[in-house]
């Protein structure tokens, strides 16, 4: 079971399974018993069969647009959104889109290739469960997100930018 | 100048430590190579041909005497005692050694400096006229914004991972161009509108490199307070969209090419119109606590010292040329701008050791209010001197190296690193600037020329900004040897364009006799009122090209 790291940066456990994009002709392999996360696409070309299941989600990857979610995101128990690399920035702006301009409340994961350097960006751009690649050091999470006590500008953390502060 | 309040003290130190942990885990082998590069690049570590190299930033290119001191004890402390100052109004060490770039950084945090973004994809140094403030014909003073987008860019975290660099330069001069704006990924124009209001034009897309192209208008006007929205929007609509399976086709120019201008600004607007009224909306009282801090200096009353300046200069010939072209006028009676040129042939351009840092702080301190602007050229500039004490500074400058007067003539070279320091480069550029200020030593010959620009890269990266010299100088490496193309036309300026490549490249030692043939056309050919570049943009590249392969 992946830890999954909290902006407060304590760990815990859960059992969300990242559902791949089948090949071409083959149909999604959901897992009967743990709650999955597919492509955002299928679960809209699904939608009569997957809307209201508190144990199915979706991902996107860093090229996807999470346009096509306008208006039912919050119908989702979690959205994924996956960073292939760490160092394709993408993700941010699709977090922030659906935090921001869909309104979107519920789990918003990173996963893929999230590094601990990485995971003060992600909070600030409304990520509030990081999924660490394996082979780092989820003790060392906590630390890398409190680097700062506050930012110069306005993002999905808060909306009010240091100059407002400032005059306040 | 911008002063830090608590809040800046405290972003600065949180990086220092924030860096320390990282360069402590990445010596610990907890991070790999490619995960700790992004890390040093943005707070300016390169790893370079002998040895690392750090980028600091200085902030549109203003520096304090006490900063300058500083840097002068860095480069003592942790280098070999010099440093260099970059086309990006940046300083760069040459030497440090990895493992003490957290303190250096710590040292530089003390007195308001840092090396945040200076390299990296993501937001770089903001970059402006050096002459800001102290011009007469500016549309207003343009560092407050560069400030206001130093604020907001740094630390970013939706662009900190961008496909590529981006470069944001702002020119607040209605008749010169200064900061080179158009070859900039967003270039700023100050303007007013019909109604007088202030605002940005906004060019996009602008840039050298591989692809250098001229960055096309994407908004003629912009609202001042509505800066860092539109910003927002150009930015998330290039993190989203700019390609990053190809890093040649990375910057942002390429993506203004694909969708077109017209098609890139509508995206823009589209976008900006969900973030146009957010908090991040600039407000009229945020700008003026920004201005609030680039006032104007204590100006003494004082009239233009005509008089004393025209009998100073009948006595001697030197100051006589100095001032001619090294100074300019200043927009307060009785005042001048002084550019100190960091130009003397057999120094690498740009180069400076610490006792010269400490000498231009010194003379920061006693002739222009404890202030300097690094430019773009590569040279210094004291913004705020009397005019009745420019003969004791340039007195004092001439034994220190600072007084050549070729400010923009053809030997005002700007110049790379090359292949003499940086790991990218394809060949040396300094031993070409060299060669080429040796061969036109006579300053009277030089002034009878005019104004040229002539900009050497040592690669692609164009760092030395050759596609924008009226004469540029490319290095290249042909099958392991050192080989230089060089293209004619290029301009930064209000008339900016891209220099066309003349033909095949030449070996280094040929370069002096090139560069003679060119300008020996340009004698021929021109008339009497025409620069390098006019003659050039009359005449073509033709005459040119039979007299350099003949």
């Amino acid at each position: 079971m992946p830890n999954v790291i909290s902006p407060d940066g304590s760990i815990r456990q859960d059992n969300w399974v990242v559902v791949p994009r089948p090949a071409e002709g083959e149909s999604l392999d959901i897992p009967a018993d743990q709650p999955a996360l597919i492509p955002a696409d299928l679960w809209l070309a699904g939608y009569e069969h997957f809307t209201g299941r508190q144990d199915v989600g979706v991902w996107f990857d860093s090229h996807d647009e999470p346009e096509i979610l306008d208006g039912r995101v919050n119908e989702l128990p979690v959205i994924a959104v996956n960073f292939p690399k760490f160092s394709d920035g993408r993700g941010y702006s699709i977090g922030r889109l659906l935090r921001e301009r869909f309104g979107y409340v519920n789990e918003l994961r990173a996963i893929g290739d999230v590094l601990l350097d990485q995971l003060q960006f992600m909070k600030r751009c409304g990520f509030d469960a990081y999924v660490l690649r394996a082979d780092k050091d989820v003790s060392k999470a906590q630390k890398c997100l409190n680097f700062f006590s506050q930012g110069y500008q306005a993002a999905t953390d808060t909306d009010i930018p240091l100059f407002r502060r400032r005059a306040s | 100048m911008y002063v830090y309040d608590e809040h800046d003290r405290q972003m600065a130190a949180e990086r220092v430590a924030q860096f320390r942990d990282q360069t402590e885990r990445a010596l610990a082998g907890e991070l790999a190579e490619d995960e700790f590069l992004p890390l040093r690049l943005q707070n300016g570590l390169y790893v370079q041909r002998l040895a690392p190299m750090l980028r600091i930033c200085v902030p549109y290119g203003m520096m304090r005497s006490d900063q300058l001191r500083r840097l002068a004890r860095i480069t003592r402390d942790y280098d070999k005692g010099y440093a260099h100052f970059t086309t990006r109004q940046n300083v760069q060490l040459n030497w440090p050694a990895l493992e003490d770039v957290p303190d250096i950084l710590a040292e530089l945090a003390e007195v308001e400096m840092h090396a945040n973004q200076t390299s990296g994809n993501c937001i770089r140094n903001t970059t402006t006229d050096q002459f800001s403030g102290a011009q007469s014909d500016e549309i207003a003073d343009p560092r407050p914004y560069c400030e206001v987008i130093r604020q907001w860019s740094t630390f970013h975290p939706e662009f900190a991972f961008l496909p590529r660099k981006f470069k944001v330069a702002v020119n607040a001069s209605e008749h010169t161009d200064r900061a080179a704006i158009q070859v900039h990924d967003i270039g700023l124009q100050m303007v007013r509108n019909d109604a007088g209001e202030l605002g940005f034009r906004v060019h996009v897309g602008g840039g050298l490199g591989r692809t250098p192209m001229v960055g096309p208008v994407i908004r003629d006007f912009l609202p001042e307070l509505d800066l860092l929205t539109y910003l927002e929007a150009v930015l998330r609509v290039y993190n989203r969209y700019g390609r990053r399976d190809n890093k040649f086709k990375a910057r942002i120019k390429i993506l203004v090419k694909a969708l077109t201008p017209e098609g890139f600004a509508e995206k823009v607007e589209a976008e900006w119109q969900h973030l146009k009224d957010s908090p991040s909306r600039l407000t009229p009282e945020a700008v003026q606590r920004i201005q609030a801090y680039f006032t104007e200096p204590d100006y003494a009353a004082v009239d233009n010292a005509t008089d004393l300046l025209a009998s100073q200069r009948f006595e001697n010939r030197g100051f006589d040329q100095w001032l001619t072209h090294n100074v300019d006028t200043h927009k307060k009676p009785g005042y001048a701008i002084v550019t100190l040129t960091m130009k003397k042939t057999g120094t690498p351009p740009g180069d400076v050791s610490d006792k010269q840092l400490e000498q231009i702080a010194d003379l920061a301190d006693e002739f222009s209010f404890g202030e300097v602007r690094v430019t773009h050229q590569q040279n210094v500039v004291l913004a705020d001197v009397r005019q009745d004490r420019l003969l004791e500074l340039w007195q004092a400058i001439t034994p220190m190296g600072f007084g050549t007067a070729n400010l923009n003539t053809l030997t005002d070279v700007i110049c790379c690193p090359g292949g003499d320091y940086c790991a990218l480069a394809n060949a040396k550029s300094i031993p070409v600037a060299e060669a080429i200020q040796r061969q036109f030593d006579d300053l009277d010959y030089l002034y009878d020329l005019g104004n040229i620009d002539l900009n050497i890269s040592g690669c692609m990266n164009a760092c030395g900004h050759h596609h924008v010299g009226n004469i540029g100088v490319l290095g290249v490496d042909k099958k392991g040897q050192e080989f230089y193309q060089i293209s004619l036309g290029g301009s930064s300026h209000h008339d900016a364009s891209i220099g066309k490549i003349l033909g095949p490249s030449f070996a280094r030692d040929e370069m002096p006799q090139v560069i003679s043939k060119i300008i020996d056309v340009y004698v021929d050919k021109r008339t009497e009122e025409e620069t390098f570049l006019d003659t050039y943009r009359r005449v073509g590249i033709d005459p040119f090209k039979e007299r350099v392969y003949a």
